[in-house]
């Protein structure tokens, strides 16, 4: 297999209802990744767009299609993902697969999503889409309901006292918040403390309002080449050198290791093995905080803590910039927003700038040499990036 | 290979207040709701059994948002309970009020009680002819 390098990134604001269709905020982020690529749109072999609910949001199916002409790489193979949350993860998984394998030299993969243009009620039915339909949806689940569920099982099943945990949880939306002020492209653009979380509404027992991220509208993409291909193109290729999937069943057949989801387990331990790294040699982390509470549960099944002490890497700050695994330094899902489809591929973007030190010097990283990006899709589908600078 | 024990089955028989799952004849576990394949050991040698409805509460939300169209049943109790047999099982918790849950109901033994909530369905399952007359979700009182 060759190796494949990210050359260019494409990022628009993520946030509250958008005046732009999805096709017309992926045709922006693309051709900002195909120019900083030094490529025209027509040096794109393949397309691979993640686009979970175009459907609902416009009554707009194949947006893959619309964008590859819109953009004018005309008649490519172009591929929609739908992976939930974990759509444009997965499809730069895949799309790094058909570049290592030989197959293209060039390829673009990203994703868009509208989902504030929805509004919270059919926004959280259709989200609600991900779980499963017959068998839990029916009891009104919705994913606050799935992450609070999870809240309440960690609390009793690791002896951590509901009070403190939920201080825990409100630190994780604070450190976000405090980094997404910096972040131009980020939602919110405002800082909390502990206070503003514990007292917001609650919205599913234990979870508040601060502690769920925001329905979100944006797009970001990457162009990825083959190592060769890329010598022509940058002198700051960023390789992607590991990458992992896994899928679950509903929330109820994961009873096993619940709050635990070991989907993501399987998958980082795929990427993992691939990179040839351990969690310790991880520089920088994008990991899947929908919800402060899926912020330590993840932290933990990367590797970064012991299961039950996640909570204690933000009472140490140790995900902060300067502490031992700076997690989220983009603002996370919670603050820079998260419009489902776009996310994964928004996390790559993020490592990538980090590497290159194109981020606002207030929350500039010094030193990544190694990052890993983490998305977790509906009720279990997780993808694991592992991108190593490679200058 | 036929789907031996289907939604549209399983739903009429949760109707008339009887948990169907499928027992394996290979490992002897349950599985609940049912599946193709066994939830422990992947087998599909599977018969259909007839599972008692008792478990343990293990996780639970008050909820106080919900999916377009269903605000009227808001605030509402969704469980998560450990079936005696052994699968988890996601249902609501109907006999307290939903603003009086406490994390103390974790681990209290629940029971399916008479008549399972039916939700009618919406605009995203018109077609669904395995869930004609509505949905039956597991309704668990305290036992």
């Amino acid at each position: 297999m060759r190796k494949v390098a990210v050359v260019g990134t494409g990022h628009t604001p993520f946030t509250f209802a958008a005046e732009k269709s999805c096709m017309e905020l992926f045709s922006e982020a693309a051709m900002d990744a195909i120019n900083e690529s030094n490529l025209r749109p027509g040096d794109i072999q393949a397309m691979f767009i993640g686009n979970v609910l175009g459907d609902f949001s416009e009554g707009q199916l194949m947006v893959q299609s619309f964008c590859a002409d819109d953009i004018g790489a005309f008649h490519i193979p172009s591929t929609r993902y739908e992976g939930g949350c974990a759509s444009s993860a997965v499809a730069i998984r895949d799309a790094f697969i058909w570049v290592a394998s030989g197959f293209y030299d060039a390829v673009l993969a990203g994703g868009v999503e509208t989902a504030a243009k929805m509004g919270t009620p059919l926004a959280t039915r259709t989200f609600a889409m991900g779980h499963d339909s017959h068998y839990e949806y029916p009891t009104g689940l919705t994913f606050p309901g799935l992450f609070a569920m999870l809240a309440h099982l960690y609390s009793s099943k690791y002896n951590v006292p509901l009070g403190k945990l939920k201080e825990q949880m409100a630190l994780v939306s604070v450190q976000s918040h405090q980094y997404g002020l910096h972040n131009h492209l980020a939602q919110f653009h405002k800082e909390i403390d502990v206070e503003d979380v514990l007292k917001s509404f609650m919205v599913c027992s234990p979870l508040q309002l601060y502690d769920c991220c925001p329905f979100s509208d944006g797009a970001a993409t990457i162009v990825l080449a083959s190592e060769e291909k890329a010598k022509e193109l940058t002198d700051k290729p960023v390789y992607i050198i590991g990458v992992g999937q896994s899928s679950s069943g509903k929330l109820s057949s994961q009873k096993d290791y619940l709050p635990r989801i070991r989907a993501r387990e399987v998958s980082a331990k795929q990427a993992y093995a691939m990179a040839g790294i351990k969690p310790e040699d991880v520089d920088l982390c994008e990991l899947h905080d929908c919800f402060s509470i899926a912020s330590i549960i993840a932290s933990e099944s990367l590797g970064f803590a012991e299961f039950g002490k996640g909570g204690e890497l933000l009472e140490k700050r140790e995900t902060a910039i300067g502490g031992k695994i700076p997690i989220n330094i983009s603002g996370g899902l919670k603050s820079k927003g998260h419009p489902i489809g776009a996310t994964g591929a928004s996390q790559v973007c993020e490592i990538v700038h980090q590497m290159r030190g194109q981020v606002e010097p207030e929350r500039q990283v010094e030193g990544v040499k190694i990052g890993l990006t983490d998305t977790l899709g509906g009720d279990g589908v997780v993808c694991n990036l592992v991108l190593q600078k490679g200058w | 290979m036929d789907y031996k024990l289907t939604f549209k089955e399983f739903n009429s028989a949760l109707k008339k207040d009887k948990l169907l799952g499928r027992k394996c004849h290979d490992c002897g576990k349950f599985t609940c709701p049912p599946k193709m394949a066994c939830q422990e050991c992947g087998s599909t040698d599977l018969d259909i059994a007839e599972l008692s409805g008792s478990g343990k509460v293990v996780t639970f939300t008050v909820s106080y948002v919900a999916s377009q169209g269903r605000e009227t049943e808001l605030p509402y109790t969704i469980v998560m309970v450990e079936l005696d047999e052994g699968p988890w099982l996601m249902g609501n918790l109907t006999d307290i009020d939903p603003n009086k849950v406490t994390m103390e109901i974790v681990g209290k033994a629940v029971k399916l009680g008479p008549h399972s909530k039916v939700l009618p369905g919406d605009a995203y399952s018109i077609g669904a002819k395995e869930a004609e007359g509505g949905f039956a979700r597991p309704t668990f009182v305290f036992a």
